[in-house]
């Protein structure tokens, strides 16, 4: 049995164009030994579903900038679990205001890290919250 | 039925879910995934395998995408094996070929799998192979495998595709580099991205002239494609000549003659996966290698007769991936 690694997909529903954040997590999942599969800017919740899907990723790493994370994060989990896929752990990140957390966690999104977040603590969250 | 005939009638069926984690299954190397890729073997062979490779920013990817799109106005189903590198160091990976195919991401036509290295210096991946037949399996026409950025020796390709399309681009050095040993010679269509730059002109006519020196074909001559893969510009009659290629090696039998090539250095290259395994596996359990080492050490004993005696040890080949 080969080592087994932490396939991880980055992505970036919505319209906004920034994506240092994703990229920056991105690498440290990377220096952290993980797969990182990113789609690139401007993904509907559709994009990403599938492509969650077809990589068969462990984590789900959704990054949003531009305030529609209460509409699209719940789309994407909703996706998820229209195609049966249940043991993926979704979490995301962004310019995110604490008072939606609550809401975003009650639609599936474990975790949420806002701006200043240890890159670290992303990292030994997912290893420790695996699903499978 | 066991697990490996579940996943069999899953990929078969069409279940994209379960294709996904078969390409998994196999590569993590599964305990059933030898299992499962021998059940797996009787439903593959439909599809035509299309290798594209070339250097890093010459275009695979944008190429990959709109040939895919061409394919998929055809009606044609089509998956694709994405292969990037894993670092050395972190055994990490940032797989971005998806990036250029955006657009195909929600089409059920469709199916992409990125892939890792892992170590591998080819080219692919270990698992690619198993993944394009999984890929076969599903229902795919054509299976694209774009290989990772590669430099002048990557060959691997050309053990696992039915054709290879290389994609080169202007501006990558003088004529002598064309004459090279190495990926120029795995070339069954040239394509030259970016023809929009200075010196497509140039480096179409050195290839051409490589391939008057070379003179003799195993096949067809290889034509020399120019495209703008960014603007869709040349792609149409890229794809018009692959689809040509692909036909006329099926029909003058060269396509059936170069699987059973590709066949023979696959057996090959699974034996000696397995007797490394077996080998591995017997030094660790016993302390051979120690134990012989150190009679070495001694003047006892001399490193090709110590091999021979642990090999003398081997009872049964463990098989692995």
């Amino acid at each position: 049995m080969l080592e087994r690694k932490i396939r991880v997909l980055v992505a970036k529903p919505g319209l906004d164009g920034h994506d240092r954040g994703a990229k920056v997590i991105g690498r440290a999942l990377r220096d952290a030994g993980m797969e990182v599969v990113y789609t690139g800017l401007r993904q509907t919740p559709e994009q990403i579903a599938a492509t969650t899907l077809q990589e068969d990723v462990d984590v789900l790493c959704l990054s949003i900038l531009s305030g529609a994370h209460n509409t699209l994060f719940p789309r994407v989990t909703a996706l998820l679990k229209e195609n049966d896929v249940d043991d993926v752990l979704v979490i995301g990140g962004g310019v995110i205001p604490d008072e939606d957390i609550p809401f975003l966690k009650d639609h599936g999104i474990e975790a949420v890290f806002t701006p200043g977040t240890n890159t670290e603590d992303v990292v030994s969250f997912i290893k420790t919250n695996l699903k499978r | 039925m066991s697990k490996a005939d579940d996943y069999v009638a899953g990929i078969i069926a069409g279940k994209a879910r379960i294709a996904a984690k078969a390409i998994s299954l196999v590569e993590n190397g599964d305990s059933s995934a030898i299992e499962f890729l021998k059940a797996l073997y009787p439903h593959t062979g439909k599809a035509r395998i299309v290798g594209i490779t070339g250097p890093p920013g010459a275009g695979k990817s944008t190429l990959t995408d709109k040939l895919a799109k061409l394919l998929r106005k055809k009606g044609k189903r089509v998956g694709i094996v994405a292969v990037d590198p894993t670092s050395p160091f972190t055994g990490g990976a940032i797989l971005g070929d998806r990036i250029r195919m955006q657009e195909l991401a929600t089409d059920p036509g469709v199916f992409i799998r990125s892939m890792g290295t892992r170590g591998q210096l080819g080219g692919l991946a270990r698992s690619t192979h198993s993944a394009v037949r999984v890929l076969d399996a599903y229902g795919s026409d054509f299976v694209f495998i774009e290989t990772v950025g590669v430099g002048q020796s990557e060959v691997d390709i050309v053990q696992l595709a039915d054709i290879v399309l290389l994609v080169t681009i202007p501006g990558m050095g003088d004529d002598i580099q064309v004459i090279k040993a190495g990926i120029l010679e795995i070339g069954d269509i040239f394509c030259i991205n970016k023809a929009d730059m200075d010196g497509a002109n140039r480096l179409a006519a050195e290839l051409e002239m490589m391939l008057d020196l070379k003179g003799h074909f195993e096949g067809l001559r290889p034509p020399v494609v120019k495209t703008v893969a960014s603007e869709d510009k040349g792609t149409a009659e890229l794809l018009e000549s692959l689809l040509f290629h692909l036909a006329e090696d099926e029909n003058s039998g060269r396509l059936a003659e170069r699987r059973e090539k590709n066949l023979k250095t696959e057996m090959l290259r699974i034996m000696a996966k397995a007797l490394e395994n077996t080998v591995s596996r017997l030094t660790e359990q016993t302390g051979a290698l120690e134990n012989y080492s150190r009679q070495i050490m001694q003047g006892a004993l001399d490193p090709f007769s110590a091999s021979e005696k642990m090999l003398a040890q081997i009872n049964n080949i463990q098989f692995r991936l």
